[in-house]
């Protein structure tokens, strides 16, 4: 069987409450099936949004969707067949946990053994089994987060859309339930759209994330490539952390831009620049600048400690860099003995590659 | 082991119950303080008046002590034959005195309520009996009027002996003991308080339902509008609740009578002929019609204050889930109002059924309630035992009805907001 590779389209898809501001433009996003998609931004930047529209709550002011080819523009939300999870979990108070189960079972007319049957299917997927005849008001946040998850799921639908699930839960048991979605994901092979603000959720659990900024996809890309080739200055800087040079273009050639920053120069990685005089915002990750680099880099500048913050398993060092008094080091706790100290000034190195020249912010 | 489990000691070495006590108890003097005077008003102005409406209702002294040597000398009768010379003797000596008092016409009140006939001869043997020979007074007697020599009137005045009657609760339900000491239905075309309790208990019931009918959309509307608009909203459902009850029930008078608005209205859009307007006041419908406006905020406060806490995430998730709109309102969100639908609904009955002043002005004769059957009562025949009979049947019915409430739907399930 061969994946459908838009499964779920949104075809030019425009979104406005008030008429005067498009909280969504121009989206156009295909989702394979079987996929874990998920939104990612800030609060106010249109992912929700999306996910009502694609849920049937919200209707596009322009555009259409498509669901496995056919448009749903004009489909009401309980004939579209597609899961939810809400951000409050949104579980039935005055019904059991079964009962909350069965209910898009008891809605779709199936017959009770197949009830029974499904509903400890899916109960067990979430280790719940036991927990039929509790109500939700009995149950801890984890479990409740767990019986909305399993009652999206219960009627096998094509499509499960998540509303920033896991919001309301401890740092703990959020990451619990990363794994545990992510497993249910890859065991069942349902198309997940997810939402979230909180960027190491996307990525620990994404095949894809698609970044939102002011209603537009900023980046459509795996977790590993948002991260390591951010092709904006947005995304470099709402993914990870991120050490930002502003600066303009003196020199390109050979894929190398000379950038010319208030107190020198740089080597970079010419991502949106093309020609000579155009302003840039150069970004360069923590860990791929090193104190006293072992081997030749192109880029060789002398740094004052500023701070130094202790985190357990990495120290992080605040530098001043090319009268940069904000540079962000991450050096590892090994038993590598490097001269940390504050006032110190050491060298610091990075490739030029790693210097990715974006857009100017 | 098991002796240290028993009692477990502060550091000073106080049993801690003791010491717990010791604090709380500062805490629970002050808390009682706060309340002694709620409680002290609810005393005077609730609990008393209660108990003395209870004494009063069944409350029968008056003719007791009247005829205090009359009733010693009856006990031994057992009221099949005319009783014996004695009792007529004791009657004749406790009759001079009221007649002395001139006090005899409120005896000759009380016992023609049991039985007619006898106010006339009450007074004839006020006149003759100055004249009585000592000594064979049941002859005597007798001979001022015939019925005199009746057990039937006799039989009357040794019913009135006890101090304490049921009577006045029976009349409430149009019933009475009868002669023979069996508990009767009065004649057909004496039962009138049976019909109003059936009307009071039917225009509470349609009024509630009517009011329930209307609110819930409005409530609806006012939890889910956006703050702007339902603010106005909830003004609208307020606005009369500012207005004085008088004022709201006169203004229905001036909308609903025969030449009143709502019938021009009718009249000029063509619905029915100039000549033949329809009452709608003076009647049930005009009760009907005021009673449920007046109440309806009763019911869409608690209907709203229960609904504003719905999230609105959880309609759709049973439409997510596949459910119609139908059935997500239906299964979801209606059994989440039902707090708000009792607490309204029984607010709304229990106000309905004692209500008074709109049904007295727009009621007419077919349209009034039992309250008004009571304040007529009080103001009109004087009969107040007979009211405050019919006032504690009233709580009764209402604490009945709170008891069935609560076995049917748990009074914990009440949310007014």
């Amino acid at each position: 069987m061969s994946k459908n590779n838009e499964f779920v389209k949104f075809d030019k898809v425009d979104k406005s409450y008030d008429g005067k501001l498009l909280v969504v433009k121009d989206l156009n996003l295909d989702i394979a099936e079987g996929e874990f998609i998920t939104m990612l931004g800030p609060s106010g930047s249109g992912k929700t949004t999306c996910l009502m529209m694609l849920a049937g709550f919200e209707t596009p002011t322009n555009g259409e969707i498509y669901l496995d080819g056919n448009p749903i523009s004009n489909i009401p939300p309980h004939k579209r067949g597609i899961g939810m999870v809400f951000q409050n979990y949104a579980l039935f108070p005055h019904m059991t946990v079964y009962e909350n189960l069965a209910f898009p079972l008891k809605v779709r007319k199936m017959l009770k053994d197949e009830i029974d049957k499904k509903v400890d299917k899916a109960l067990s997927m979430v280790s719940l089994t036991g927990f039929e005849n509790r109500m939700p008001g009995q149950l801890s946040g984890g479990q409740q987060q767990r019986v909305a998850v399993a009652r999206a799921l219960v009627f096998d639908p094509a499509v499960v859309l998540m509303d920033e699930p896991l919001g309301a839960l401890d740092k703990n048991l959020r990451e619990s339930m990363q794994y545990e979605i992510k497993h249910i994901h890859e065991s069942i092979g349902v198309t997940v759209v997810y939402v979230t603000h909180d960027q190491s959720e996307a990525l620990t659990m994404s095949n894809r994330i698609a970044v939102f900024n002011d209603g537009k996809v900023q980046q459509l890309s795996s977790p590993d490539k948002l991260y390591e080739e951010p092709v904006n200055s947005f995304v470099a800087e709402f993914i990870g952390e991120n050490n930002r040079f502003d600066g303009e273009v003196l020199d390109i050639s050979n894929g190398v831009c000379k950038v010319k920053i208030g107190a020198g120069e740089i080597l970079a990685n010419p991502i949106s620049v093309k020609s000579k005089g155009e302003k840039t915002t150069v970004s360069i990750r923590p860990e791929r600048a090193l104190i006293n680099p072992k081997d030749k880099m192109d880029n060789s500048h002398k740094g004052k400690i500023e701070e130094v913050i202790y985190h357990g398993d990495h120290t992080r060092v605040r530098i001043n860099l090319l009268n940069n008094s904000e540079f962000i080091l991450k050096v590892p706790n090994s038993s590598q003995n490097l001269d940390i100290k504050l006032g110190n000034e050491i060298d610091i190195g990075w490739n030029s590659v790693d210097a990715r020249a974006l857009d100017p912010k | 082991m098991s002796s240290e489990t028993q009692k477990i000691l502060t550091t000073d070495g106080i049993p801690l119950e003791e010491s717990l006590k010791k604090a709380e108890k500062k805490n629970k003097i002050k808390a009682f303080l706060l309340v002694a005077p709620l409680l002290l008003y609810l005393l005077i102005t609730y609990i008393f008046p209660i108990g003395d409406m209870f004494l009063r209702s069944i409350d029968d002294k008056m003719v007791t002590t009247m005829l205090p040597k009359t009733f010693k000398a009856m006990e031994k009768w057992d009221g099949k034959e005319l009783p014996e010379e004695e009792v007529f003797e004791a009657f004749y000596l406790d009759y001079r005195i009221l007649v002395k008092e001139k006090s005899f016409g409120k005896l000759a009140t009380q016992l023609n309520y049991e039985k007619n006939g006898f106010k006339s001869i009450l007074k004839k043997l006020a006149r003759k009996q100055k004249k009585f020979e000592e000594g064979n007074y049941k002859e005597q007697i007798m001979k001022v009027h015939k019925r005199w020599a009746n057990v039937e009137y006799w039989r009357a005045i040794k019913r009135r002996a006890p101090e304490y009657t049921y009577s006045k609760y029976l009349k409430g339900v149009d019933m009475y003991e009868n002669e023979e000491g069996k508990i009767v239905q009065v004649e057909e075309s004496r039962r009138v308080h049976k019909k109003l309790w059936l009307r009071t208990l039917e225009i509470a019931f349609f009024v509630t339902l009517l009011c329930f009918l209307m609110a819930y959309p409005i409530a609806h509307l006012l939890a889910t509008l956006p703050m702007k608009y339902s603010n106005l909203l909830m003004i609208c459902v307020l606005l009369p609740f500012w207005t004085s009850l008088l004022v709201r029930t006169a203004s229905w008078m001036i909308l609903l009578q025969q030449q009143g608005i709502v019938n021009d209205f009718f009249v000029w859009i063509g619905l029915v002929a100039d000549d033949n307007r329809p009452e709608m006041m003076y009647n049930k419908t005009g009760t009907y019609v005021a009673m449920t406006q007046i109440l309806l905020p009763f019911m869409v406060l608690p209907l709203y204050s229960v609904m504003k806490t719905i999230s609105p995430s959880l309609m759709r998730a049973g439409k997510s889930l596949g459910g119609t709109p139908f059935v997500a309102f239906w299964k979801v969100y209606f059994p989440l109002t039902i707090p708000g639908i009792g607490a309204g609904c029984l607010l709304v009955f229990i106000l309905a059924i004692g209500y008074y002043i709109t049904p007295a002005l727009v009621g007419g004769a077919s349209g009034t309630l039992i309250s008004n059957q009571i304040a007529f009562h009080m103001k009109s025949t004087l009969d107040w035992s007979f009211a405050s009979a019919m006032g504690l049947m009233l709580l009764v019915g209402v604490l009945a009805i709170y008891w069935v409430y609560n076995k049917l739907v748990g009074i914990d399930n009440i949310k007014l907001g």
